[in-house]
């Protein structure tokens, strides 16, 4: 017999399911992603700390889990939402059922709910936190857990998941470059599109100071997506002015992008419900290009989008804009040689579109 | 990259007659296009032969052109019309191929007329095999190992090299015509034979064996500014083998992991940009090995495709629509996406639910055809479903269908079923596969056996294996508690399929009581395009058993139309239109229009044709469940029941005893028309006459009323639509044989005995009646005689040989019928003239397939007055506000009218029996036809020949006709072989037929039957020495294997093959028409002007 569970919303609405994987409670912030594909990536995906994750597609896990496709080496998701989990897993590379790797991690999710009522729950109401419980189904008890965890905004989360000792990836083929990446949350894939572009990437700390990274003599730096509120990284910021003041390549994503902008005196601020999906129109204002792109984001950055603004570096200009809703997806300085990008290109999940990318940062690096 | 400024007319070409693998996506596709291309101011012209679609009606294009679908007619229209670009990806095969002609012989260049939307490399790189090929190799992907062959000995060499079974495409043929899989040489040398003949370019494709590997398709999207979008994946169930058609598909895929997803959609999108398809959609097929992940492409239409229009019901993303506006030079981040009004077109949509479509199949109808599925497509229609679960979409997908099995459990299992026999049967592709996948699982077969034996991947599989546990927990259960009912109604069961297996309910009804008394009701979702990231302000809805429902409450009543569900023959796309019709009525009219159907082809699926669409099966329980929910939303006025065929009219009476509201005609008048004893009664006491005939419940009955009423006589069982069932037989051997088969049709109702009036006139009258006025649409003369199924049947309006008294005698007749039947709406009876008795055959209370003929033969939008009509207007009402003409009708049409001519279209040549050879294509009282064309000019003999050309391609004015009749039939031919000796024509025929037309002056060679050894009239035929065929059957029963022969060969090499002495009589003043000179075009609006100006007054 299935153990029943509930999920409370800090707004009072509850929903009833089945336990899934793991029997316990968790409270997060509850976000919504639209991927049909990428579950795997999804719950590895280390931006996702501390986040309970919806999913839309209502199937999850018929491919099951395999060893290749994680995007870091465990799951990052607090608590996982779907509606129909699959019975079996079938693929020719699946190693083991999707179910089992969540109970074996410890991830407690809630099954057969009504994922659309929730997600259009969280489209008008915005993101809030949530508590899922299998332990304890009475919803008022649980509301008041929910209620008493820390609210994302203002979370300080990269240190979390970074990793606490430096490593190389290498270049794969003939050394072109050397990057210092800095992990506040970087995927697996990122590392491993530059390599295949011939850069060596130093992955180091979240907290490693702006003049260690300096001390690399790396050709470019690179500032990774992650998890949490980008104005309660500071030292983050502080790295990256570093990085600027020495004219030293730059390219960030994501979080990186989010560090980027406070470092050229920007504001972030939280979306309604974020930017969570592969399906995500952006445009390249100077090509007018569109790439359908992986997003993964609940705070954005404030720039004008008119025209080209000054700032403490020089020039800076909004590259790149999601075509939903008008948000900030890239910045360019004209003036020091830097820009980023809110989205993934990188993806995993999600379509390679924005695969162009990489090159550019190479193309940076090479002046 | 705004709208092009240099484009203000534009020609779209449609797609014809519906055939297997071309149906009325193609109307889908094509409707949106013109709607959109005059939103945007351009001028519209249009092409299409077929008068069924929405498309050719006048008020979507600005020039419409019912004219033959051939280079020829195509470049008339261009001379008349000097568009300035042609959009030829939105009518299929037919007319991407008529673009390729007119770029070839120069026409497009002479008339500067710009092909958009593809260009001619890529639609060649897209069909030109080895072309193809290439491309994939230089995007760095692979496709199967193949060669093109172009000669048998090449195909031998080549399967050498590959060995078998090696798969035959030939290259430019739609819905895989002609292609097949080969397991031994025989099959081969028949199939590459065939393939050459049916390829345009005498090609065809040797190809390794990809059988068994899984199967994806991709719909992608390419703009002006290189921008492209995947729409939709498509998994398919059945795996590579099964044509994509025939195949149980599911959306999105289901068994790929992100990896793989993005390497499939990388891949798709290199070819497309190597392929070079400028703008517009396209959809890319795939193959996946199943233990390896090779990924290899399969092919890819350059063009709007059944996929697309699958893909756009499935998503809510138009794909027509948007390609029409890509085609005039929008990018896809200028066009907004309809469902949210906010975000653009530039973006891939997110489902969350499952979709799931299946074939609707014909064999039936097709004795001795090879029922096993291949790469060939083969069925006449298709399904789909949405839920929130595979197993929820699969079965309502399954009950969707309208087949004798209404979802898992509904039929008794075969009596000798076994684990061993069921695994085994899973082998083989055939029609209803997935019911022996899950016997197959419930006799004790593991995933593994069933997944190895069907080739599924085992995701699927033991998803059906879910069900069959949910079966056991609801027989074992003491009884249905909530939990246990709500699951079972989450995972897709019906209400029946409960019933079914649990007695003490007697029937669905009593589990609907008990679900309701629980509480457990559907709930509504909505497809947004999104998976709700946005709001949606489409009320596009599915049901599904959730939490919450998204159904909006209304302010304005509504009123729900019951579409026609899945095409098949005898219920096609003619039902469709009157659907669209009543919509389009009812909204100008101030009323909500609530759509509820499942057919993803159709105009009436697409979210723009009602103010409100429910992707929903056509049963009592799901049919319900929308009045119940649209009643919370806001006042319902009722049914429309008597426009989409035979499946709503049968849901008319519970309906109504639910107390639904029917609109219209009630369903006890049907049911008045359709049982033939009361019709009977009603007919004698009217005056009128009918053929003797007798009810009969058993064999001894059957035999003792035909010989009170005396053979040959017309035997089927009640209750029928395209004539299922029925046969003409000529004694009590035969009667016995088919009483037999009846039995087994239908055994809840008896079987129907009439006199078959040999040689009669066959009349067809479409009328409407409000209860107190007659309105006589039209009144059809058909070519063929009484007894040829009137869907199969040419028929012609204004009838070409009654007079005005026979008319009025039609007309006093049909008012009478309509006033005792009590017709509130349309109403089609059929007649038949002879020696002076018009007798009636049968009379329909309902919309019927010539509706959407008469309307545009006639000028006047005869479903949008039944709507009114249903709905409490009365005809005087509709007179004076122009939807009907002020004075006068269908049956006084002007002295000069122009002749419109409808011809059936038969899908023979695509189905082959178990060895291979063709299947017989004799006409009878079974219909059998997929589709129709129109051919319409000022003369009979033009006429004719338009629809043949349209049909068939042209009839022949040069060569040698080859002429074998019955005996009863060798008088009368005489004069019209004689006509065709006079224009020039050799003629040859079979020694008896010879000495008649010898003896009457016509210099006839004689040709040795079939059974008369070498150098017979059959490999004459096959030969190419002969360009028409006049053959009578003899009788309708019994071995007539010289004449299956010869129709099989006429078939086969594609010449006009005429099967009646009437027909004959037509094709010989078509010939002379065609000899006369050039037959010219014309749009339907100067002839609707020309007609409203007669009438003086009319809309």
């Amino acid at each position: 017999m299935i153990a029943p569970a509930v999920l409370v919303l800090e707004d009072g609405r509850t929903f009833h399911g089945d336990s899934y994987g793991a029997v316990g409670e968790v409270v997060g912030e509850a976000v919504f992603t639209t991927g049909m594909t990428g579950y795997q990536e999804t719950l590895t995906d280390p931006s996702y700390h501390r986040q309970v994750v919806v999913m839309t597609a209502p199937h999850v896990g018929n491919t099951g889990v395999n060893d290749e496709d994680g995007e870091s080496d465990r799951i990052w998701v607090a608590g996982y939402v779907v509606r129909e989990p699959a019975r079996r897993a079938s693929s020719w590379r699946s190693q083991r059922g999707l179910e089992s790797e969540l109970t074996a991690q410890g991830v407690v999710g809630i099954s057969g709910l009504d994922t659309r009522a929730l997600t259009r729950h969280l489209r008008e109401r915005g993101a809030m936190r949530v508590g899922v419980s299998a332990v304890d189904t009475d919803t008022h008890s649980v509301l008041t857990r929910v209620l008493a965890a820390a609210p994302m905004s203002g979370a300080e989360l990269a240190r979390d998941v970074s990793t606490a000792t430096p490593y190389v990836v290498p270049a794969q083929g003939e050394r072109r470059y050397v990057v210092a990446a800095l992990d506040l949350g970087i995927k697996a894939m990122t590392p491993r599109r530059m390599a295949e572009r011939g850069i060596e990437v130093h992955v180091l700390p979240a907290t490693t100071s702006g003049e260690d990274v300096l001390a690399l003599g790396a050709d470019g730096v690179f500032f990774s997506n992650g998890p949490g509120d980008p104005s309660a990284s500071d030292y983050a910021v502080d790295t990256m002015r570093t990085v600027l003041d020495a004219g030293v390549p730059v390219f960030g994503i994501c979080f990186g992008n989010q560090i980027l902008g406070r470092a050229l005196g920007l504001a972030t601020y939280k979306l309604g419900y974020g930017h969570h999906g592969v399906n995500q129109p952006v445009q390249d204002r100077r090509t007018g290009k569109v790439a359908v792109t992986a997003h993964n984001h609940g705070f954005a950055v404030d720039a004008p989008l008119a025209g080209p603004f000054a700032t403490p570096y020089g020039t800076v200009e909004v590259s790149h804009v999601s075509l939903n809703d008008g948000v900030v997806e890239g910045l360019r300085c004209r003036d020091v040689p830097a820009f980023s990008v809110q989205y993934h290109p990188e993806a995993a999940a999600g379509p390679h579109d924005a695969d162009y990318l990489f090159d550019s940062f190479c193309a940076l690096m090479a002046g | 990259m705004p709208k092009r400024d240099d484009l203000r007319h534009v020609l779209v070409i449609g797609s014809g007659p519906i055939v297997i693998g071309q149906a009325c996506e193609f109307d889908y596709s094509g409707t949106q296009a013109c709607r959109v291309l005059r939103e945007e101011g351009l001028r519209v012209s249009l092409v299409n032969s077929n008068p069924a679609t929405i498309m050719t009606d006048p008020e979507f294009a600005d020039a419409t052109y019912i004219e033959p679908l051939t280079p020829d007619y195509v470049e008339q229209v261009i001379a008349a019309e000097r568009p300035d670009a042609l959009l030829a990806t939105l009518g299929g095969q037919t007319a991407l191929n008529i673009a390729v002609a007119l770029h070839e012989s120069g026409a497009l260049k002479r008339y500067g007329v710009e092909l958009i939307g593809a260009d001619i490399e890529a639609i060649r790189s897209g069909e030109d095999r080895q072309r193809f090929k290439d491309i994939v190799a230089q995007v760095g992907a692979e496709t199967p190992r193949s060669a093109v062959c172009r000669s048998i000995a090449a195909v031998l060499s080549t399967v050498d090299d590959l060995g078998y079974p090696v798969v035959v495409r030939p290259s430019f043929t739609m819905g895989g015509a002609g292609s097949g899989i080969a397991h031994d040489e025989g099959r081969l040398r028949r199939m590459a034979g065939v393939g050459l003949a049916a390829s345009p370019t005498a090609e065809v494709l040797i190809e390794e064996s990809v059988l068994g590997w899984k199967e994806y398709e991709l719909e992608l999207m390419r703009d002006r500014n290189d921008n492209v979008v995947v729409v939709c994946s498509i998994e398919n169930i059945d795996a590579m083998g099964v044509h994509t058609g025939d195949s149980l598909t599911v959306a999105p895929a289901m068994t790929l992991t992100d990896r793989e997803y993005q390497r499939i959609r990388d891949v798709g999108i290199a070819v497309l940009r190597a392929v070079g398809v400028d703008t517009g959609g396209c959809n890319i097929q795939f193959a996946v090995h199943p233990d390896t992940g090779r990924l290899v492409v399969i092919e890819m239409n350059p063009r709007v495709s059944r996929s697309s229009a699958l893909a756009s019901k499935a998503t809510g993303f138009p794909i027509a629509k948007i390609a029409a506006r890509l085609a005039i030079g929008y990018t896809l981040d200028e066009i907004r996406n309809d469902i949210t009004g906010v975000t653009p077109a530039s973006f891939e949509p997110a489902l969350d639910y499952v979709v799931v479509k299946a074939p609707r199949f014909a064999f039936e109808k097709f004795p001795g055809a090879d029922p096993e599925l291949t790469t060939t497509m083969k069925s006449v229609g298709e399904a789909m479903a949405i839920g929130r679960n595979f197993t929820e979409a699969l079965q309502k997908v399954l009950r969707s269908l309208e087949t004798a099995a209404t979802g898992f459990w509904t039929l008794p299992d075969p009596e000798d079923a076994t684990v061993e026999s069921t695994v085994d049967s899973l082998r083989s592709p055939h029609e209803g596969r997935v019911y022996d996948v899950e016997r197959a699982l419930r006799l004790g077969a593991t995933v593994e056996d069933v997944a190895a034996a069907s080739g599924w991947d085992p995701w699927f599989v033991d998803q059906i294996g879910s069900l069959v546990e949910l079966r056991a927990e609801l027989v074992d259960a003491p009884s249905l508690a909530t939990g246990l009912l709500r699951r079972a109604k989450r995972a897709g069961c019906s209400d029946r399929q409960i019933a079914a297996l649990r007695p003490e309910f007697a029937g669905e009804d009593g589990v609907r009581s008990l679900r309701w008394r629980l509480g457990v009701r559907p709930v509504f979702k909505t497809v947004d395009t999104c998976a709700a990231e946005f709001a949606a302000t489409t009320p596009y809805h599915y049901s599904t058993y959730d939490e919450e429902t998204e159904v909006a409450a209304r302010d304005r009543p509504a009123v729900l139309i019951l579409g026609s569900g899945p095409n098949r023959i005898g219920q096609g796309i003619e039902f469709d239109y009157s659907c669209v019709h009543a919509a389009l009525a009812l909204r100008e009219a101030g009323v909500k229009t609530v759509m509820v159907n499942c057919n993803p082809e159709t105009v009436s699926t697409d979210y723009d044709t009602s103010d409100r669409l429910y992707f929903e099966p056509l049963t009592f329980e799901d049919v319900l469940e929308v009045v119940e929910a649209e009643r919370v939303a806001g006042e319902v006025l009722g049914v429309i029941c008597q426009l989409g065929g035979q499946t709503p009219l049968g849901l008319a009476q519970r309906l109504k005893d639910a107390g639904v509201p029917v609109l219209g005609t009630q369903p006890e008048a049907i049911h008045l028309a359709e049982e033939r004893g009361a019709f009977g009664r009603l007919l004698a006491e009217a005056g009128l006459p009918a053929p003797r005939h007798g009810t009969a419940t058993s064999y001894a009955d059957a035999v003792a009323i035909a010989a009170t009423v005396g053979y040959p006589v017309l035997v089927r069982p009640s209750y029928v639509l395209g004539g299922r069932g029925m046969e003409i037989v000529y004694d009590d051997a035969a009667l016995e044989a088919y009483i037999v088969k009846a039995t087994e049709v239908s055994p809840e109702h008896p079987v129907l005995v009439d006199r078959f009036l040999e040689d009669a006139i066959e009349i067809d009258v479409d009328a409407l009646y409000d209860g107190a006025e007659l309105y006589l649409g039209g009144v059809m003369e058909h070519i063929e005689e009484a007894g040829i199924h009137s869907g199969d049947s040419a028929c012609a309006l204004p009838p070409i040989t009654l007079g005005m008294g026979e008319i009025e005698r039609i007309r006093q007749s049909t008012e009478r019928i309509a006033a005792v039947v009590g017709v509130r709406g349309l109403l089609n009876v059929q007649y038949a003239l002879k020696d002076d008795v018009l007798y009636v055959l049968e009379a329909n209370p309902r919309a019927s397939r010539t509706v959407p003929f008469v309307s545009k033969a006639t000028a006047v939008p005869l479903a949008k007055a039944a709507a009114r009509i249903a709905l409490g207007t009365s005809v005087a009402e509709l007179r004076a506000e122009g939807v009907l003409p002020v004075s006068g009708d269908g049956g006084d049409l002007p002295w000069d009218a122009p002749i419109a001519v409808k011809e059936a279209v038969m899908p023979f040549h695509r189905f082959r029996t178990i060895d291979g050879d063709g299947v017989d294509t004799v006409l009878g009282p079974e219909m059998k036809s997929t589709g129709e064309v129109m051919g319409i000019d000022a003369v009979f003999g033009t006429a004719f020949a338009k629809s043949q050309t349209a049909a068939y391609g042209s009839l022949p004015t040069s060569g040698t006709v080859f002429v074998s009749l019955a005996n009863r039939d060798k008088r009368s031919a005489i004069f019209p072989v004689k006509r065709l000796a006079d224009l020039g024509f050799d003629v040859l025929a079979t020694a008896g037929t010879a000495q008649v037309l010898r003896r009457n002056g016509v210099n006839a060679r004689v040709v040795g039957k079939y059974s008369d050894g070498p150098d017979n009239c059959v490999e004459r035929i096959l030969a190419g020495d002969i360009a028409m065929v006049i053959n009578t059957p003899f009788g309708n029963a019994g071995p007539r294997l010289d004449g299956y022969e010869i129709r099989t060969a006429a078939v086969t090499v594609g010449i006009p093959c005429i099967t009646t002495i009437q027909g004959a009589a037509a094709a010989v003043q078509g010939i002379e028409a065609q000899l006369a000179g050039r037959v010219g075009v014309r749009p339907l609006q100067d002839l609707h002007a020309a007609l409203r100006a007669y009438r003086g007054g009319a809309r």
